[in-house]
C-alpha cells in the first residue's frame, strides 16, 4: 500500500508509544462495566450479613466476609440496595444534596453496588462528586524525592524544595532496598528545613516501613497495600486481617498511616477472577475501610498502564477516587505514575483531580527529574513545576504549589544539604564532604553528585540499625550541629504522634504544627462559592509567576 | 555478549505480534494464539544463541547444604510456556549468563522451578530458603529479577531488578556474579540501578498479559521441584 504521509505522521507521534490493548474481560483486563461484575444484593438477618452481590454467606470468601463483618452501615443496607443506582448517582453530583446526606446513603451499599453508581456517571460527574466529598476543605498535594543513586544528601535538599514549593507530603523510596532508613532520614530533615510540618514516609517493605515509622525517621506512612481478590492477597502472604492489624500497629504508635491499592492491580498480577478493575478496586476500598484506616491512596497508582491500556482507563481511575470519598476517607488521588508518552494525554488525566482538587491529587508528585524517579516515573515531575504554576493560574485552582524565587531555593537547598551533613556527623554515618554539599545545592538530579561509596553507605546502615538510633539522636545531631530550628522541627513532628490528633481523617499540617484535617476543617462545598475558596494572599501568590511581564514596564 | 539493535527490535516486534497487540484483531484470538504457543512449547526446549535449552524436572527440591551454591529459582511458565522476555531475550541466555556470573565466582547454581506463586519476591525467598548459602535468585518469565536472602521479609530484598525491559544480558551474569559474591560473605557493589519513567507507559499493558500467562500455570499446592538445566 503506498503510505498516506498524514498517517506516517501520526504514527510517529508520542502517543503511538504507548501501550493499548482491547479489553478482555473474561481474565479481567477491563477497566469498569463489564457484564461480569456481580449484580448488587444484600441481605441482613439478626444484625448479620447472610448474602452480598450474589453469594450466600457460606459462598463467602475471605474478602466477602471480612467487608460484610466490618465495612457496611448495617442498618440502612437494604433500603439503599432497593435503590435506583442512577438514582443515587444524580444525588453524588447534585450540589443541592449535601455531603452528609450522600454519606448516609454510600456507606451503607455493597461493592457490586457502589460499583454500579459510579459507572452510572461521566467524568464530568465525577469531578462534581470528588469536589463535593473530598473530606478535608483544602485540597493539598504531595511530593516524591528520590534519586537513582540512592544518595541521601540530593534527596534532603530536593524535599527542602519541595516544601518550600508547597507540598504538604513527601515521600521517598529505594533503589537499592538497604538504603531505606537513610533515605528516609534525609527526606525528614529536608522536608523540615524547607517547611516545618511536612509529613514524610519512605515506602519499602512494610516491616521495615513499621520499624522505621516506630523509631521516628518517618511521620507517616502509606503503602500498607490491600487487594480485590483471595488470590493476590495470599500471593504477598496476606489477608485483610493482617492488614487491618497492621494498620493498628501504627495506630497505636501514634501514626498517620494510609492504605494503597487501584485498579489493575490484580489483573497486573494474573488473578482478577475475571472482574472489571474497578469492582475489584470497590473492594480494596471496602477493605480499607473496614480495617479502620483513615484513607486510602487509589487511582491505579502504579498499575496505571494497565487500565490507561483499555477504553475508560482514566474515567476509572478518577471514579476509584471518588469512590475513596463515598466512603468519607482520604483520598490521595495518584497521578504518580509516568503513563503516556504524550504530554497532551497525562495532562487530560490529571485535570480529573486537579480540576475538583483532592486531598492530595499527586502522591505524588516527582520534585525530582524523572530519571531520579525511583517509583519508575511520576506523571508529573520537576521539569513540570512551571506548568503546573501556570495551569492553576489559567484555571483559578489551587494545586498546592506556589511561585518561588531561585535565590531563595538555592538557600533552602543549601541549608538542608548541610542539615544533612550534620546529621550524617552526629549519627556517625560516612561523612557527607563539602564538594557533596555544594552538588546538592545547585543540582538538578544524581547526575551532578559526586558518587558516594555505595558499600560504606550499607555497613554503616547496617550497623546504626542494629542499634536503638532514634529520632531523637536526629534531633540532638540537628542541635549539636548548630541547626536549632530544624531540630526543633524535628521535634514537634515526634510529638505529633504523642499527642494523635493528626491520625484525624486527611490530616496535614500548617507550618506552627496545627492540624487540618477533616474534622475541624470538613469540605463543605455546596454549590458556588461554597467549599474552599482561596484567600486574597493565597491567589495573589498563585498568581504572581516571576516571569509575567508587569504592564507598567512598557 | 551483544544483542544487535536490530535484531532486538525484531525480536520485540514478534514478541508483540505474538500476544497480538498490533490492534488488528479481535480478544478472543489472543488466547487462540497463546494456546499455539503452549503446544509448541510444552516440551521445555526452546531455541536460541545458547543452543536448545532443556529444563527437566527430577522431583521435589531438597534443601541445600553445600554453602557454595545459589539456588536460582523459576517461576511455573519460565522456559516451557513462555521462552523469552519482555523485550525477547531468549531463556536460555539469561539462564546461560546467571549461572556464568555465580561460576565465575566459583560458585554453583541449583535451579528450582516454584509452582506456588509466580510472585518474584516470593520466588526468590522461596529459593533462598532452598539455598545452602542462603541466598536465592527469582526470575519470571518476562526478566523480572531479585536477588534474596533467606533472613529477609519475602518483600525485601539484597537487589531487586524490577523493570524487565531495561535488564539485558551482562545485567544477568552481573547479578548471578554479585549472589554469588552475597553468598560467599562478601558485600558487592550493588549493580547499578537504571530507570526509565517511559518503561511502564510502553509495557505495562504486556508486562499485565505476560504475567496473566504465567499465573495460570501457578499450583499452589505443587511444592518447588529440582531442575535439570541442559544446553544442546
Amino acid at each position: 500500500m503506498k503510505r498516506s504521509k498524514r498517517f506516517e505522521v501520526l504514527e510517529n507521534r508520542p502517543i503511538h508509544q504507548d501501550g493499548f490493548v482491547k479489553p478482555w474481560p473474561e481474565v479481567g483486563l477491563v477497566a469498569m462495566e463489564s457484564s461480569l461484575d456481580p449484580v448488587p444484593s444484600i441481605k441482613v438477618e439478626n444484625g448479620r450479613v447472610v448474602e452480598m452481590d450474589g453469594k450466600r454467606r457460606e459462598e463467602f470468601d475471605m474478602i466477602d466476609s471480612f467487608i460484610a463483618d466490618y465495612a457496611i452501615k448495617l442498618d440502612n443496607a437494604e433500603n439503599v440496595a432497593a435503590m435506583d443506582s442512577t438514582e443515587i448517582a444524580r444525588k453524588i453530583c447534585d450540589i443541592n444534596v449535601p455531603r452528609d446526606e450522600v454519606l448516609k446513603i454510600t456507606l451503607s451499599m455493597t461493592p457490586a453496588k457502589i460499583n454500579e453508581v459510579v459507572c452510572k456517571m461521566s467524568v464530568l460527574e465525577i469531578m462534581m462528586g470528588l469536589t463535593k466529598m473530598r473530606a478535608r476543605k483544602t485540597p493539598s498535594n504531595q511530593a516524591h524525592a528520590t534519586n537513582l543513586r540512592d544518595n541521601t544528601v540530593e534527596i534532603a535538599a530536593d524535599a527542602a524544595e519541595a516544601s518550600f514549593r508547597g507540598f504538604d507530603e513527601e515521600e521517598t523510596t529505594v533503589g537499592i532496598a538497604r538504603y531505606a532508613p537513610m533515605n528516609a532520614i534525609g527526606v525528614l530533615v529536608g522536608a523540615q528545613t524547607g517547611r516545618p510540618g511536612v509529613l514524610t514516609q519512605c515506602s519499602v517493605e512494610e516491616a521495615t516501613e513499621l520499624a522505621m515509622g516506630m523509631r521516628g525517621f518517618t511521620t507517616y506512612a502509606e503503602t500498607v497495600s490491600v487487594y480485590g481478590t483471595e488470590q493476590v492477597f495470599m500471593d504477598g502472604d496476606d489477608t485483610p486481617y493482617s492488614k487491618a492489624f497492621l494498620a493498628s500497629c501504627y495506630a497505636s504508635r501514634g501514626l498517620k498511616m494510609r492504605f494503597t491499592s487501584g485498579t489493575g492491580s490484580e489483573v497486573q498480577m494474573g488473578f482478577a477472577e475475571g472482574k472489571s478493575m474497578l469492582y475489584l478496586e470497590a473492594r480494596c476500598i471496602f477493605i480499607t475501610k473496614g480495617a479502620g484506616s483513615q484513607g486510602i491512596q487509589n487511582g491505579s497508582v502504579s498499575c496505571c498502564g494497565v487500565p490507561a491500556g483499555v477504553p475508560s482507563g482514566v474515567r476509572a481511575m478518577a471514579a476509584e477516587n471518588l469512590i475513596a470519598t463515598l466512603l468519607d476517607l482520604e483520598c490521595a488521588s495518584s497521578n504518580d505514575q509516568s503513563f503516556t508518552h504524550s504530554d497532551l494525554r497525562r495532562s487530560a488525566r490529571t485535570l480529573m483531580q486537579f480540576v475538583p482538587g483532592t486531598d492530595f491529587i499527586c502522591s505524588g508528585y516527582s520534585s525530582v527529574p524523572n530519571y531520579d524517579n525511583m517509583f519508575a516515573g511520576s506523571n508529573w515531575d520537576a521539569e513540570d513545576f512551571d506548568d503546573w504554576l501556570v495551569i492553576q493560574r489559567d484555571l483559578k485552582l489551587d494545586g498546592g504549589l506556589r511561585p518561588v524565587k531561585e535565590d531563595d531555593v538555592i538557600k533552602i537547598r543549601n541549608k538542608a544539604a548541610k542539615a544533612c551533613q550534620a546529621v550524617f556527623r552526629g549519627l556517625g554515618l560516612p561523612a557527607i564532604t563539602d564538594e557533596e554539599v555544594e552538588a546538592a545545592t545547585y543540582a538538578h538530579g544524581s547526575k551532578d553528585i559526586p558518587e558516594r561509596n555505595v558499600n560504606e553507605d550499607l555497613k554503616a546502615i547496617e550497623e546504626m540499625m542494629a542499634g536503638d538510633t532514634s529520632g531523637i539522636d536526629i534531633i540532638k545531631a540537628l542541635y549539636d550541629g548548630g541547626f536549632p530550628d530544624v531540630a526543633e522541627a524535628v521535634f514537634n513532628m515526634q510529638k505529633q504522634k504523642v499527642a494523635g490528633d493528626y491520625l484525624h481523617t486527611a490530616a496535614i499540617l500548617d507550618k506552627n504544627f496545627h492540624v487540618i484535617s477533616a474534622v475541624n476543617e470538613p469540605n463543605d462545598y455546596h454549590g458556588p462559592q461554597t467549599g474552599y475558596q482561596m484567600t486574597e494572599e493565597r491567589l495573589n501568590e498563585i498568581n504572581d509567576i516571576p516571569w509575567a511581564v508587569n504592564p507598567e514596564d512598557y | 555478549m551483544n544483542i544487535d539493535q536490530e535484531e532486538l527490535r525484531n525480536i520485540v516486534a514478534d514478541v508483540l505480534k505474538e500476544m497480538d497487540l498490533g490492534g488488528e484483531e479481535a480478544p478472543a484470538q489472543v488466547s487462540a494464539a497463546s494456546r499455539t504457543t503452549v503446544s509448541a512449547a510444552s516440551a521445555g526446549r526452546t531455541e536460541s544463541a545458547s543452543g536448545q535449552l532443556i529444563l527437566t524436572e527430577e522431583g521435589e527440591a531438597k534443601s541445600g547444604t553445600a554453602v557454595d551454591e545459589v539456588v536460582l529459582g523459576i517461576t511455573p511458565a519460565f522456559g516451557i510456556y513462555q521462552t523469552s522476555t519482555i523485550i525477547g531475550i531468549p531463556h536460555a541466555d539469561v539462564i546461560k549468563e546467571i549461572m556464568a556470573g555465580i561460576e565465575e565466582e566459583g560458585m554453583k547454581c541449583r535451579v528450582v522451578r516454584v509452582y506456588r506463586t509466580a510472585d518474584v519476591s516470593f520466588v526468590g525467598h522461596d529459593a533462598a530458603v532452598l539455598s545452602g548459602s542462603g541466598v536465592g535468585i527469582g526470575i519470571q518469565s518476562k526478566g523480572t529479577t531479585v536477588i534474596h536472602q533467606k533472613d529477609l521479609p519475602p518483600l525485601s530484598n539484597l537487589e531487586l531488578f524490577s523493570q524487565a525491559p531495561l535488564i539485558d544480558l551482562p545485567t544477568y551474569r552481573q547479578l548471578g556474579k554479585n549472589a554469588a559474591k552475597y553468598a560467599k560473605g562478601e558485600s558487592p557493589n550493588p549493580v547499578p540501578v537504571r530507570n526509565d519513567q517511559m518503561a511502564r507507559p510502553k509495557y505495562q499493558a504486556i508486562a499485565a498479559l505476560l504475567h496473566i500467562k504465567e499465573a495460570e500455570h501457578q499450583d499452589v499446592k505443587k511444592k518447588p521441584q529440582a531442575v535439570r538445566v541442559e544446553f544442546k
